[in-house]
């Protein structure tokens, strides 16, 4: 298909892009109508349970099914049995680990691991004969953190895994599934140079995403081999491909039709339930639900990673960073795949640094797989790379926003990962904290302010978009990717404004993996971006096309006709405007329904900076810390719906100060987790909390049609530097082990060793 | 095991539904009577999302054995909005974009209509408390506090606005 060139406009002159309507998906939310995964429930529909290991390593040496198999009710249950041999696959090793990590066979690697599955007339007889199930464990010695599984004698998860990223490459196996490393310049010259060096090692606990809605799916599989699902997830595309692996079927006999979804935040990236009820109804012959109950996400479903980070950075006494090095250790979970790549790529990302040395190392510990979480990898590399800047800042003596200001990324600046930056917003983020009157607020005793600074790459990837003209001069614009917070919104926005018609005119829908073409998930900060781009480069295949007809209709050439407020004009003023209605009214007559798809692979993905600032006020009686204002500015490129791009800076920012003051995976010695609910997990409440004041700093990506940049992710990335750093400023203290709960505060202003 | 048989009174219309002894009002609401609308978070009571108004009081469905509600009166979700009227904090929600995935928002809008039934004119700090059981991962909070705020204004200009037209005429 062609494609219509059009320069990027930024800036005012908008007519729809950064209004604020009212979400086409909204009204259904709020009156209860809306179907998330869990709500769907078919004729003859049986309901399932999860039998899932008690320990955190263990041999499984047998698994008697016959008594449960026995009981009233129970249609069909399933094992590893029952599912292709992950080894023989064929697929690639991390197919290998997807597979490994839906259904235990010879091992079990995580407490929650599932061992079974049984279908039942009703959920509570599915759960009976869940537990009726006999299985004998041989436990394991187990490891918990990259300490203990990086040691010498450290018992092994994978007995073959040798480390990726080696050179020699090992011969013995171990934990460490892979080393990655960055560096440039002359570490000794750049750490010489340095008037003062400041080196710190920080810890940060395993976090979960917190979505409210529970992992859900129902699965229908017929007697010719097919299958259709029902499940909230970010992407049903990949749901349908990774279900199929797991099955050993063609991702084409499965039909993954998107439920609303509940939150997902990188976390429905991936797939649980889905195999095991498409095998579950394959054998009973009915459709079947599975739904997680909240004690199985937090023990089975991916949190991110725990990590070790050591940093240390040397910087002049007029605020020029000359060298930096960090060595960090991300927890993988069972299976390797944490997201140490992307922390050791975005440490030291927003800071033009000449000298640097970066290793990081993926490592297998048996804890539940980690998942994408929001920015994967990044918010606990900022956390120590920005906490030291903010003690080097205070070492010479310089204001800790105009030391970023000195050493800033800028376009043109040869990024720590290995691009040069084409145009970025950081600078612009700085300024606006610093020019802020937030920054300059008093503070009262026992308050301290924080900053920091953070950076995300956004993704890019495939989308699909489908654009229908209806006949009544309507349109529907059919997406791919799930809409989490709001995108709907904003593809019906770009449509209006690309086709010059109201916005209450169009109507976005997300369609099933067989009404729309292939779209990678909703994630990456990249749907506005690249979903966006194929929804207007299917608009103006459909302007290309309605000024053919209306050229038709008019016997002149297509150059004379112009696409303007919604409707064709012709260039010599000689014939009355055809609306977009009257074209659509007409289209019988002028070469058939008006439609327009586009496909792409998304380029020109522009990055992320957001700057935070942060003041607290800690109880020096019992260490609790008050989040008294927030204030963050983020590059957006351009707000499409700005109310919804504070929606994601805002709720960044409070997964953020969750992660930094409660949040954690607490496990007992056995490796079993202890808070698996939201009273001990205890996750950032309205009463906890001040208003969330956001700037939105527009720098337009030039490579996007709107300027958009992805807004989802960076906001995660400062808050838990800029917390530590006001707690810091308020206490004297230094804290470097997340969760800065009470306790730990307690301790380090009273001066006792941290517990 | 014998079913329990209840009435009650559900977003103003009397409904029956059999349900098992141990059964919470939460899974009725969902499996027996249809109310999807009324959401499950974590099944303990920490999240809020499955609240309703049972006589009058916001509570988590989760919490309530079904056959404990018979005889009684519910709001959920799906009766907020009357006559095809949306609530006004429903209104708010919408024009606020005080949702983003939208789960916790059945929960949210029930435990605010609660406060305001009691509270009309709450202050910041107080929808804040009142809203402290009800858990959402998306927003930061920030646009729903507003939005409750906006929706007790609203309220409280038509109810003045209410009376004085009255009086006049």
């Amino acid at each position: 298909m062609t494609v219509t060139e059009e320069t990027t406009t930024s800036g005012p002159g908008y007519k729809w892009v950064g209004t604020r309507p009212i979400r086409p998906d909204g009204l259904d939310k709020v009156t209860g109508k809306a179907r998330f995964g869990a709500d769907l429930a078919l004729p003859g529909m049986l309901e399932g349970a999860v039998l899932r290991s008690p320990h955190a390593h263990a041999r499984i040496v047998s698994i008697d099914t016959r008594a449960a198999a026995a009981m009233p009710g129970v249609k069909a249950i399933v094992t590893g049995a029952d599912f292709p041999d992950p080894a023989e696959l064929g697929g690639r090793p991390d197919e290998e680990m997807v597979a490994a990590n839906i259904i235990a066979r010879d091992k079990v690697l995580y407490e929650g691991h599932v061992v079974a599955a049984v279908a039942a007339t009703s959920r509570k007889q599915a759960q009976r004969a869940a537990a009726a199930i006999e299985v004998e464990y041989q436990p394991l010695e187990h490891v918990l953190t990259v300490d203990e599984a990086m040691a010498d004698d450290a018992p092994l998860l994978h007995p073959d895994l040798k480390t990726r990223g080696m050179d020699p490459a090992p011969e013995e196996p171990s934990n460490i599934a892979s080393r990655i490393s960055h560096e440039r310049g002359d570490l000794d010259k750049g750490f010489a140079e340095a008037d003062l060096v400041v080196e710190r090692t920080f810890t940060t606990k395993p976090v979960h995403q917190g979505y409210i809605e529970p992992h859900a799916a129902v699965a229908d599989a017929g007697e010719n081999g097919r299958a259709t699902i029902w499940c909230s997830s970010q992407g049903h595309f990949a749901m349908r491909t990774m279900t199929a692996t797991v099955l050993g079927w063609e991702p084409s006999k499965l039909k993954v039709i998107p439920a609303e979804i509940g939150g997902g935040f990188g976390g429905k990236t991936v797939i649980y339930l889905e195999p095991l009820a498409v095998a579950l109804s394959a054998k009973s012959g009915r459709p079947v639900r599975l739904v997680m109950d909240r004690d199985e996400v937090f023990r089975a479903s991916g949190p991110t990673s725990g990590t070790k980070i050591r940093v240390k950075v040397g910087v002049t006494n007029d605020g020029q960073l000359t060298a930096a090095e960090a060595w960090m250790a991300y927890e993988a979970g069972a299976y390797p795949g944490s997201p140490v790549g992307a922390g050791g790529m975005t440490i030291l990302a927003p800071y033009d640094i000449p000298n640097f040395s970066v290793e990081g190392f993926d490592v297998v510990v048996n804890k539940p797989k980690v998942a994408a979480y929001r920015a994967p990898g990044a918010p606990m590399a900022a956390f120590a790379l920005e906490s030291v800047l903010d003690e080097l800042a205070a070492g010479i003596g310089m204001d800790p926003v105009e030391l970023r200001l000195r050493n800033a990324a800028v376009e043109g600046t040869q990024a720590s990962y290995g691009p040069k930056f084409p145009r970025i917003g950081f600078v612009e983020t700085l300024e606006a904290i610093r020019d802020h009157d937030h920054y300059r607020a008093p503070l009262g005793p026992n308050q301290g302010r924080g900053v920091a600074s953070g950076f995300w790459f956004n993704a890019g990837m495939n989308s699909s978009a489908t654009v229908h003209v209806n006949e009544d001069g309507t349109m529907t614009v059919v997406v791919g990717t799930p809409d989490i917070g709001g995108s709907r919104a904003s593809m019906g926005l770009m449509a209006a404004e690309e086709m010059g018609i109201d916005v209450a005119k169009i109507q976005s829908i997300v369609a099933d993996t067989e009404t729309v073409g292939f779209n990678d998930v909703t994630g990456g900060s990249r749907v506005t971006l690249a979903t966006g781009a194929a929804v207007v480069e299917a608009c103006r295949s459909i302007k290309a096309d309605l000024r053919a007809r209306a050229a038709k209709t008019w016997d002149c050439d297509i150059e004379e006709v112009e696409w303007v407020d919604g409707q064709a004009q012709h260039a010599g003023g000689g014939e009355t405007p055809l609306s977009l209605q009257a074209l659509a009214r007409k289209s019988g007559r002028t070469g058939g329904p008006i439609s327009a798809t586009a496909s792409l692979n998304a380029r020109g993905v522009g990055a992320a900076f957001s700057t935070q600032v942060c003041d607290v006020e800690v109880d020096p009686e019992t260490g609790e810390v008050t989040i008294l204002r927030f204030t963050t500015a983020q590059d957006a490129g351009t707000a499409i719906h700005p109310s919804y791009v504070e929606g994601q800076m805002q709720g960044g920012v409070v997964q953020g100060i969750g992660w930094a003051l409660n949040e954690e995976y607490i496990h007992d010695r056995d490796g079993r987790m202890e808070n698996p609910g939201f009273l001990d997990y205890r996750i950032p409440v309205a009463s906890d909390l001040p208003m969330i004041d956001t700037v939105v700093v527009e720098v337009p990506n030039p490579a996007h049609p709107y300027g958009v940049r992805g807004v989802g992710e960076v906001g995660i990335v400062p808050p838990l530097a800029a917390v530590a750093n006001a707690i810091a400023a308020a206490t004297g203290c230094r804290l470097v082990d997340l969760p800065m709960s009470p306790p730990r505060v307690l301790a380090a202003i009273t001066g006792k060793a941290d517990g | 095991m014998t079913r329990t048989h209840i009435t009650c009174t559900i977003n103003g219309d009397e409904v029956e539904f059999l349900c098992d002894q141990d059964e919470t009002l939460l899974d009725a609401l969902r499996d027996e009577v249809g109310l999807t609308g009324v959401k499950e978070g974590c099944g303990t009571g920490d999240c809020g999302a499955c609240s309703v108004l049972l006589d009058g009081r916001v509570t988590c469905a989760c919490l309530v054995f079904a056959p404990e509600v018979d005889g009684t009166t519910m709001v959920t979700v799906e009766g907020l909005a009357e006559a095809g009227q949306l609530h006004p904090l429903q209104q708010c929600f919408l024009e606020g974009a005080a949702l983003q995935c939208g789960v916790c928002t059945p929960g949210f809008l029930v435990a605010a209509k609660a406060l305001l039934d009691r509270n009309p004119d709450p202050t910041e700090t107080e929808v804040r408390y009142a809203l402290a059981g009800n858990l959402c991962r998306c927003t930061g909070y920030d646009k729903i506090i507003r939005a409750v705020l906006d929706a007790a204004a609203d309220m409280q200009t038509a109810t003045n606005g209410g009376s004085t037209a009255a009086t006049t005429a």
